[in-house]
């Protein structure tokens, strides 16, 4: 029961066009995780698979170790990627409505909004109509109405886009408060360094298939090649220096600052023992940084598709 | 259950407090009752018209034959030859001049008579001239056989056949068209209703989409609860708009009436005293009385309460039909300019029905045409509502025709709303290109 979401196989087909082809997930309790993905990798079916807005043709799903059923929509919170509100209705009435559907008594809707609305500081805009509003208040208002049944399990989809980066880190705290407090997420997006920020484990599809998942870390740990930065201060010109270095090593990036005698490249190692690459580099002038190479998520990503589409 | 209450009160709040709800709900009975007023006003003005005819009567066998009507009067021309009264009629704008020669008799004086007018003459001027001298005619004709003027009398009366079912209850001739013209509004009520309330659910679907609300709504309720949340709400504030209409129609149509200065019992007695300027016969009148009670009998007679029963149940069933087609037609496409294909289909059946109700079903409510339209689940709502005037079972609709057309119904509205869903559940997802009937078939397999 460690585990907020399984899914078993799960495979959806449209027509001819195939959007799942069996995929299986763990999503562990009380994380953040990342469900990544070019365009049309199926993340949205997978998603809606997920909210009960499809059904898969094979495969199942459990959600706290139960298969996924109508009693556990109250317990999802969506924001899905493609969002809107209804423009001529009042935000407060709009978003006490959505509330009630997600099973919410009236009161307690209200309770809550109101809890939410001067949290985000948007009080005053109860009596406001949507079409009075700009995209990213809207978005406030949406994130609301996501969160506001308090769900074990919240998903979302490009939750970022439409924000200004003030308020975007608004809801990225947000976001890491309710993990604090307890909430799985489940987290879709293109933008590669809030997945970094904020993801602990990472699903990658492509096209209808699961190519790459597990602990972000573990990950990085895999995709790293023991390649170092280093910068070297030269006591003299640097004649020779970097060609004794590149008998024994690939050398990349390298660039030379006259004035300062100054040294970057990037060096590539055989294996993760750095002691012998640092003694000899220590000989060649003064050492003032040596740092390895994480890969990123975009590089991981880039490079795994890539690899894929080569296949 | 309780999403689907949520889901209908928002759809009839979110129509009912429309500003183009409101301004339509209470701006139509006053365009409604204006065009009634001016209707009736350009038709009294255009029978008030008073068409003066100068007669040049040189003859002695019409000298008194010319006695002004409401809407014709005479002038006599004496004295004068032809060219100087065409002249003169020219000139004091008279409508025409009717000459009249002087003859030897009769009959060659009326092959002599000219009617000259500016332009063609209109039909009743016409007719009202040509009956005087057929008349006239006709009797020197019958007296030429000896027959007295006592008698040519006797022999020109009205006659009219008098009608019978039998068991020997007297009929009322035309009953049958009104009846039908009673059907007939209530089944032209559905279908400006269905096209109405019909667009109403289409568009309330595709600003869902185009809003792109429906993907957050959808993960919290059925997409089938929502699409009938939204029908049974959006019908809800069509059936308040028509209980306004209906209210404020005719306390509107009471006021105006009150100014106007029209007493309905006047207006209720009408056609009898007309008949009676124009009868002159006494019995006639008693006649004409009689004809009235009858039609007013037959008219109560008509099963009310069955009409209306059925009326709502017909519209029910025929709403639900088309409106869930309207629906899976808003969620197949992105913008109302892509529905045109789609809507024409189903405005069709509508149309068709309409049209052979009043062609087929006024002349003869149990003939093929007629029962089979009234069985047909897309037609029968209107065509049958047509017929139900005449009641169920002996005279009217056979018992067995209303239970197929309702059982029809219920079938195909369950076929229907169970396609439509389908339609629907995946339409609404799908955006940006306008889909095919072919595709729309293939989505009833998802």
């Amino acid at each position: 029961m460690n585990h907020i979401l399984v899914a078993e196989n799960v495979s959806k087909q449209f027509g001819e066009h195939t959007a799942l082809s069996n995929i299986s997930l763990e999503i562990p309790k009380n994380c953040i995780y990342g469900l990544l993905g070019p365009n049309g990798a199926g993340k949205t079916t997978l998603i809606r698979i997920i909210n009960q807005i499809t059904h898969p043709d094979t495969g199942s799903v459990y959600f706290n170790g139960k298969p996924l059923g109508p009693e556990h929509i109250a317990t999802i919170g969506y924001l899905p990627e493609e969002r809107g509100l209804y423009k001529s209705m009042k935000v407060g009435e709009q978003a006490l409505y959505l509330a009630q559907l997600k099973g919410l008594s009236k009161t307690e809707a209200k309770k809550r909004l109101k809890y939410w609305f001067d949290r985000l500081e948007i009080g005053d805009w109860w009596n406001k109509k949507i079409q009075e509003l700009s995209k990213g208040m809207a978005q406030k208002i949406q994130f609301i109405v996501t969160v506001l049944h308090e769900p074990e399990l919240l998903i979302f989809d490009e939750p970022f886009s439409g924000f200004d980066p003030i308020n975007a880190n608004r809801i990225k705290d947000e976001i890491l408060s309710l993990k604090e407090k307890g909430t799985s997420i489940i987290f879709s997006t293109h933008r590669m360094e809030s997945v970094e920020e904020l993801c602990e484990y990472i699903t990658l599809l492509h096209k209808s298939e699961k190519i790459l998942d597990g602990k972000l870390s573990d990950i990085k740990k895999a995709y790293k090649n023991n390649i170092f930065n280093v910068g070297l201060k030269l006591p003299k010109e640097k004649n020779g220096t970097l060609a004794s270095l590149e008998e024994r090593y690939r050398i990349t990036d390298q660039e030379y600052n006259k004035t300062e005698n100054q040294l970057n490249f990037t060096l590539q190692l055989p294996d993760d023992r750095t002691t012998q690459a640092l003694d000899l580099l220590k000989e060649k002038g003064n050492l003032n940084h040596f740092k390895e190479v994480i890969p990123s998520v975009n590089d991981i990503f880039i490079q795994t598709v890539n690899a894929k589409i080569n296949e | 259950m309780s999403k689907l209450k949520l889901i209908i009160k928002r759809e009839y709040l979110a129509k009912v407090r429309n500003k183009s709800f409101v301004v339509m709900t209470f701006l139509s009975p006053v365009l409604m009752v204006g065009m009634i007023v001016l209707i009736a006003y350009l038709a009294k003005l255009n029978d008030s018209e008073n068409r003066v005819i100068t007669v040049l009567n040189q003859s002695d066998y019409f000298s008194n034959a010319f006695n002004a009507t409401e809407t014709i009067s005479y002038i006599e021309f004496k004295e004068l030859n032809l060219e100087t009264a065409r002249d003169s009629a020219l000139a004091m704008g008279s409508y025409g001049l009717l000459y009249v020669p002087k003859a030897k008799n009769l009959e060659a004086t009326t092959k002599g008579v000219v009617l000259y007018t500016k332009e063609s003459p209109v039909s009743y001027v016409l007719n009202t001239l040509e009956t005087i001298f057929q008349n006239r005619l006709r009797q020197s004709r019958l007296t030429k056989f000896g027959v007295s003027s006592k008698q040519f009398a006797d022999i020109d009366e009205d006659f009219e056949m008098v009608t019978a079912t039998f068991e020997g209850e007297q009929n009322v001739k035309g009953i049958n068209e009104i009846k039908a013209g009673i059907g007939g509004a209530f089944g032209y009520l559905i279908m400006m209703f269905i096209i109405i309330y019909g667009g109403f659910v289409m568009r309330s679907v595709i600003e869902e989409k185009t809003t792109r609300i429906i993907e957050v709504i959808i993960s919290s309720v059925k997409p089938f609860q929502l699409m009938l949340g939204k029908i049974i709400g959006t019908s809800l504030a069509g059936i308040t708009q028509f209980a306004i209409w209906i209210f404020s129609a005719s306390l509107l149509l009471l006021v105006a009436m009150f100014l106007m200065d029209i007493d309905l019992a006047a207006l209720s007695a009408g056609p009898g005293i007309a008949n009676n300027a124009m009868g002159g016969v006494a019995h006639l009148q008693a006649g004409m009385d009689n004809d009235m009670q009858m039609y007013a009998s037959e008219i109560l007679k008509i099963p009310w309460l069955l009409l209306i029963v059925s009326f709502v149940l017909y519209f029910v069933l025929g709403y639900l039909i088309y409106s869930s087609i309207y629906a899976a037609i808003g969620a197949a496409v992105d913008n109302e300019t892509d529905t045109q294909q789609f809507i024409f289909p189903i405005i069709l059946p509508l149309m068709l029905a309409i049209y052979v109700g009043f062609f087929s079903v006024f002349s003869n409510p149990h003939g093929p045409i007629a029962v089979g339209f009234s069985l047909f689940p897309l037609t029968s709502p209107i065509v049958m509502l047509m017929r139900l005037p005449g009641g169920i079972g002996e005279g009217g609709v056979p018992f067995w025709q209303f239970l197929v057309s309702i059982l029809l119904l219920i079938v195909t509205f369950l076929a229907i709303v169970w396609l439509a869903a389908k339609i629907y559940r995946v339409g609404i997802l799908m955006y940006g290109k306008k889909p095919t009937y072919r595709e729309l078939f293939k989505w009833l397999k998802y």
